[in-house]
């Protein structure tokens, strides 16, 4: 399976260097990307990644206060402000074809992939009618009927199962890609680099795709990461790297129609830093402490990826009536989602045995 | 002076092995480094290297023999100075071709899992009479498996370390790149995490992959996926995403190679709902259990026994030789005792049960074969049968199988007991490599027969 160029055979060759190694492209990606950062959107496309981000965005919102009613337990990630990461690749894929996984920052992902959101709410509820029948919770979130394959709650996991999808791609010959996210935290985990390392060997058809959104938890990249620009760190796999503003669903969508091209025409993975930014707290119980009300504001107001597209929005003609119908709509479609999941029944008592295994032995 | 070649040992349980060929011819110049013949064993084809430097005065072990005893002379070689023709009288007795076998040592003790032979073990019903039996080593059979059902099913696959072009660590996937490619059989980097989670995502993805690994004490690196990822995927989904992947390896103590490369983690395994763990004693079961992990929908995590893949069992010529996931067997069938236990412990079993019934103790043998789901039914079936029950395992005591089998004993099968439960198990220490002391911490048919004289107040 591995294609590669030639290593010098013998230690006492010089070293190739870059310039003359002409299958090293590991920079070529984001020099075609550079050249033309913005995803030319027609205005229907624009008007969907709109809705998309602001369902994601109403979504979440509405889980925080069901948390703090007590009615979300454990642990609930959400994906406030890193939206047209998730719209600006899913858009691009194949639905057909392409797999998708992530970490337990998940609800965004499924949302931009058109699944009910009375479903994952449901399952946020911890109700029989959740996606996962309520026994996986806001971490372990699947729909195989989209390709969508988590939401795995251990950090770094994904990517090496990602790995195994893009396998799977390729063994298949289906013509798919796998679209694997984790974050700036997960991607100082061992397995990362032992997958870039099988990955690239092996030529698999994935999109490695770091939602850098600035700290692991609580801890700032700078303080936990040698290299905070992830995208290089594909470098000594021979991985090509690309930097995207994460915050800019167009840009998001402009990048992934490279590395995706890239990726389908059979080249091995590409990986990808989306630059993104968490407005809310890690989890649910965080405190908050390791960064400034200041920093998340300066976010908020400057880099906002909805208030971004909507400016585009109206400078293109849209008016301000038509953008406040569609958030009405999506006001009103996460609210069924919040009253569907809040009075939907519990699991039945039975169901605890219920999926442990498939056979009977 | 002359020097003696000696047949090396290319494994610490290497006994006997085939001298392939000889690079050099007697007469030949040699010089340290040089490559003079090729020994092969079952496992692995190795170059002998010369250290010494002269002249090869002569072949004493001619290529092409087999079972050539670890240590015999196979070669004398010149030293600086001496001539080649030169008579060599220290081994004038050895220097002619034929007497080979008489150079060698005495034959190698019979290995013990000879010992169920004579124990009248019960058919598998899974056997129709008059089905032609083939003598197999476990290796092969093992192999077998693998090959039917990459045969028949196109999404099977193997990957791990040195599965394809070394034709395997332990050789249990010999030959298989060759009939299925480098697609199908798969060389992965020294990295366990990673492939075992590629290996698990390919699964999710539809895949059928068999995961080995060189050895299970290597997969604790790897733990995480098949616990998290690969056992707790189907219920998480409420039943949406299947993962039917093969995690298979030799697992528990091999031979002097200590503490980190000897452990059994059947125990650890068998903890967690979700994973189906299968554990092999012989032949027949490792082929029928292999073919039904491999199209099972559930994650198999199976563990072999190196030390018992060179052991041959009389394996069912049937086409297709599948087994029920989740049934022990009888063994050996007996009135007075019941010794449970499961891989390379039932070979023990057994000829403990052989001494046992010198004693006028007549044994039943039970072998797990499966580990979780327990066959828990087959054990008390026995224990209401015997009323005495031993187990033995090669595996620390604490939190074992073992353990669990007579927490099933006290919780359902109490009113059957005429005596307390033993267990047999290693020493609760980390293994040690001296060879006296590994001998003191593995458990033998000595300590089983003791426990169950125990039992029968004898």
């Amino acid at each position: 399976m591995a294609k590669k160029p030639a290593k010098p055979s013998s230690p006492a060759s010089p070293p190739v260097s870059v310039a003359e190694d002409a299958d090293f492209i590991l920079h070529s990606l984001q020099e075609r990307f550079a050249a033309n950062r913005r995803y030319p959107a027609s205005e229907a496309e624009m008007l969907e990644f709109y809705r998309q981000m602001l369902l994601i965005r109403r979504f979440e919102e509405k889980a925080g206060q069901l948390y703090g009613l007590g009615l979300i337990g454990g642990f609930c990630h959400l994906y406030i402000g890193q939206e047209a990461v998730a719209i600006g690749l899913q858009s691009a894929l194949d639905p057909e074809k392409d797999s998708v996984i992530t970490g337990y920052r998940d609800h965004g992902h499924m949302l931009a992939y058109g699944i009910d959101p009375k479903v994952i709410m449901a399952e946020l509820t911890g109700r029989a009618a959740g996606i996962s029948k309520g026994k996986g919770g806001s971490m372990h979130m699947f729909s195989t009927a989209h390709k969508f394959y988590g939401g795995h709650g251990i950090v770094g996991a994904q990517v090496a199962l990602g790995g195994g999808l893009a396998l799977a791609h390729k063994y298949n010959e289906d013509g798919g890609i796998c679209l694997a996210y984790f974050g700036d935290g997960a991607a100082n985990q061992g397995q990362v680099y032992e997958t870039f390392n099988m990955a690239a060997l092996w030529q698999l058809p994935i999109v490695f795709v770091v939602e850098d959104n600035q700290y692991a938890m609580g801890t700032a990249t700078r303080r936990s990461s040698a290299e905070t620009r992830f995208y290089r760190r594909g470098t000594a796999f021979r991985i090509p790297g690309m930097e995207v503003n994460g915050m800019d669903v167009l840009e998001v969508r402009a990048a992934a129609e490279v590395a995706f091209a890239h990726v389908r025409a059979g080249k091995g993975p590409v990986l990808m830093e989306c630059n993104t930014y968490r407005y809310r707290g890690h989890s649910m119980s965080d405190p908050a402490k390791y960064r400034t009300r200041e920093e998340v504001q300066e976010q908020r107001e400057l880099h906002d990826p909805i208030e971004g597209l909507k400016k585009v929005l109206l400078a293109a003609g849209k008016s301000e009536e038509d953008l406040k119908a569609i958030d009405k709509a999506v006001r009103a479609e996460v609210a069924a989602a919040a009253d569907f999941a809040e009075s939907a029944p519990e699991p039945d008592p039975s169901e605890l045995y219920t999926d442990v295994l498939v056979g009977s032995y | 002076m002359g020097i003696e070649l000696k047949m090396p040992a290319l494994s610490p349980t290497m006994e006997r092995g085939t001298l392939a060929r000889w690079l050099k011819q007697e007469g030949d110049r040699i010089e340290p480094g040089d490559i003079i013949a090729e020994i092969e064993t079952d496992k692995a084809t190795m170059e002998f290297e010369a250290i010494d430097e002269g002249v090869l005065e002569k072949i004493v072990v001619p290529a092409g023999t087999e079972d050539v005893a670890v240590g015999a002379v196979i070669a004398l070689i010149a030293g600086e100075g001496e001539a080649a023709a030169a008579p060599a009288p220290a081994i004038a007795a050895t220097s002619a071709p034929e007497p080979v076998r008489a150079a060698a040592p005495t034959p190698a003790p019979a290995r013990p899992a000879q010992a169920a032979a004579a124990a009248p073990a019960a058919a598998d019903p899974a056997i129709p009479a008059g089905t032609a039996l083939v003598s197999t080593t476990v290796r092969e059979a093992l192999r077998d498996a693998m090959a039917e059902e990459m045969r028949r099913d196109p999404r099977v696959f193997v990957m791990g370390e040195e599965v394809a072009e070394y034709q395997g660590a332990y050789k249990v996937t010999q030959g298989l790149l060759a009939e299925f490619g480098p697609k199908r059989v798969i060389d992965t980097p020294i990295t366990e995490y990673g492939f075992a989670g590629i290996g698990t995502g390919a699964a999710m993805g539809g895949l059928r992959p068999i995961v080995e690994f060189m050895t299970f004490n290597f997969a604790m690196q790897a733990i995480d996926h098949i616990i998290n990822s690969a056992a707790k995927t189907n219920y998480m989904s409420g039943g949406q995403m299947r993962c039917p992947v093969v995690f298979r390896g030799p697992n528990g103590a091999a031979s002097r190679v200590a503490a980190q490369h000897s452990q059994n983690f059947a125990p650890w395994y068998a903890n967690v709902p979700g994973l189906i763990v299968i554990a092999p004693y012989d032949a027949a079961d490792a082929k029928g259990l292999l073919k039904a992990a491999i199209r099972c929908e559930d994650p198999v995590v199976f563990l072999e026994n190196e030390l018992v893949y060179g052991r041959s069992f009389d394996v069912p010529q049937v086409e297709d030789y599948v087994l029920p996931i989740g049934k022990a067997r009888i063994v050996r069938e007996g009135r007075d005792v019941t010794i449970v236990s499961y891989s390379i412990g039932v070979g023990l079993a057994l000829e403990a049960a052989g001494m046992l019934a010198g004693e006028g103790i007549d044994a039943e043998v039970i072998d797990l074969r499966t580990l979780r789901p327990l066959d828990k039914q087959a054990v008390l079936t026995s224990l209401a049968k015997t009323n005495r029950l031993v187990i033995a395992e090669e595996g620390w005591p604490t939190c074992s199988i073992a353990a669990e089998i007579m927490a099933l004993c006290m919780e359902e099968g109490f009113d059957h007991l005429d005596a307390p439960v033993l267990r047999v198990c290693n020493e609760d220490v980390p293994l040690p490599y001296a060879a006296n002391l590994e001998k003191l911490a593995l458990i033998d048919a000595d300590r089983i027969a003791a426990a169950v004289r125990k039992v029968c107040y004898r």
